[in-house]
């Protein structure tokens, strides 16, 4: 454990405090570690650059980021009563959810890319 | 010589080693098969590491909650890894700047579509509505998604397992989904998988091209923090409408 790892740890759990309390204060129904991530963004535009550091540890979290799911989705114990009861419901809305989301966002971006000139008008109107 | 073992169990059930240890271990195995089988979408490592320790935690007739105890150390840095999500999120906007409204565009109706649909199938099937606020946020990555369900009244570790499930459907179908209905478009290609399915159909989209891959990483953050803000209304809308 050497120096850069702790800034770097520093620095990311100063944005998720930050961005806790940003979102009592204001009572924003965002997730705190969500407003951190924005505020983290912010400070790299301001910046103009991933500091080495930085770039380097956050790397090496985002790697491993499934390990972290798994004790949340451990939980599942909890809910098998809950699961079993909605399998239906939940498998259906999980299958059909999906499939529409790929379709409609793949067609949309597609569809924007090809009509650059007449977006970047309604860009302008907003 | 029982009694000395049971004495120890005994010991070790009740401190947090065991099932930090546990978890991580467990991870390492599914891992290790995930890696072995050549990144079959099937073998989730995280499917796999579950499946081990919830058949060793009903084996040892441990609960959730002293599994957890453990286990939250690890379950602590979801939040500083959202924070890191920015990283990435700040590379690909630097690099897709260009296409901005397009992109905005395809966000905004992806992130609703997701939401609208996945919520209103749920509900017409009859799911009871913290059923239904877990299964808004499938499409965000875990953190993320975890973050969404407490707010707006779901179940967190039930979301953590439907985005999971989510995330492996799109990584298996989301390419033969895009062909079917026409979408030839790398940047369309990956902005899709990574909106509906987060990092699993991110990385499902880098085998697709290095462009898809990078779409696919952006679409991931952008739909986070679309759906952070969206969910919330959205289910404060439908609460209103369906659960009057």
């Amino acid at each position: 454990m050497n120096n850069r790892v702790i800034l770097t740890f520093t620095i990311l759990l100063a944005c998720q405090l930050a961005g806790e309390v940003i979102t009592l204060l204001l009572h924003l129904s965002v997730p705190g570690p969500v407003v951190g991530m924005v505020i983290l963004f912010c400070a790299l535009l301001v910046r103009g650059h991933v500091p080495a550091d930085v770039a380097a540890v956050s790397g090496e979290l985002l790697q491993n980021l499934s390990l972290l799911f798994v004790p949340a989705g451990v939980g599942v114990m909890l809910h098998a009563r809950l699961l079993a009861d909605n399998w239906q419901a939940l498998s259906l809305a999980l299958v059909l959810s999906t499939i529409v989301t790929i379709a409609v966002t793949g067609l949309m971006l597609q569809w924007a890319k090809q009509r650059p000139a007449r977006h970047a008008k309604e860009g302008e109107n907003q | 010589m029982m009694a000395a073992t049971r004495e120890i169990w005994v010991y070790l059930a009740a401190s947090p080693l065991l099932h930090l240890t546990m978890t991580l271990v467990a991870y390492l195995v599914g891992d290790y098969l995930f890696r072995k089988s050549g990144q079959k979408a099937l073998l989730n490592p995280v499917l796999i590491a579950v499946a081990i320790l919830v058949g060793v935690l009903l084996a040892t007739e441990v609960s959730y909650a002293t599994y957890f105890e453990g286990a939250q150390f690890v379950h602590f840095l979801l939040g500083p890894a959202t924070v890191a999500l920015a990283v990435p999120l700040y590379r690909q906007f630097e690099r897709v700047r260009h296409s901005g409204v397009a992109i905005l565009v395809a966000l905004l109706a992806g992130s609703l579509t997701a939401l609208l649909s996945a919520t209103l199938i749920a509900w017409a099937l009859g799911a009871p509505q913290a059923v239904v606020a877990s299964i808004a946020p499938k499409s965000v990555t875990t953190p993320i998604a975890m973050g969404i369900a407490e707010q707006i009244g779901g179940l967190p570790s039930l979301t953590a397992v439907l985005v999971i499930l989510t995330g492996i459907f799109g990584s298996m179908f989301g390419t033969s989904i895009l062909a079917r209905v026409g979408v030839h478009d790398a940047d369309a290609q990956g902005f899709a998988l990574g909106l509906a399915s987060h990092g699993i159909g991110t990385a499902r989209a880098l085998q697709v091209s290095e462009v898809a891959g990078a779409f696919s990483a952006l679409a991931m953050g952008l739909n986070g923090l679309a759906t952070s803000l969206l969910a919330p209304l959205l289910v404060h809308l439908l609460r209103q409408w369906l659960w009057p």
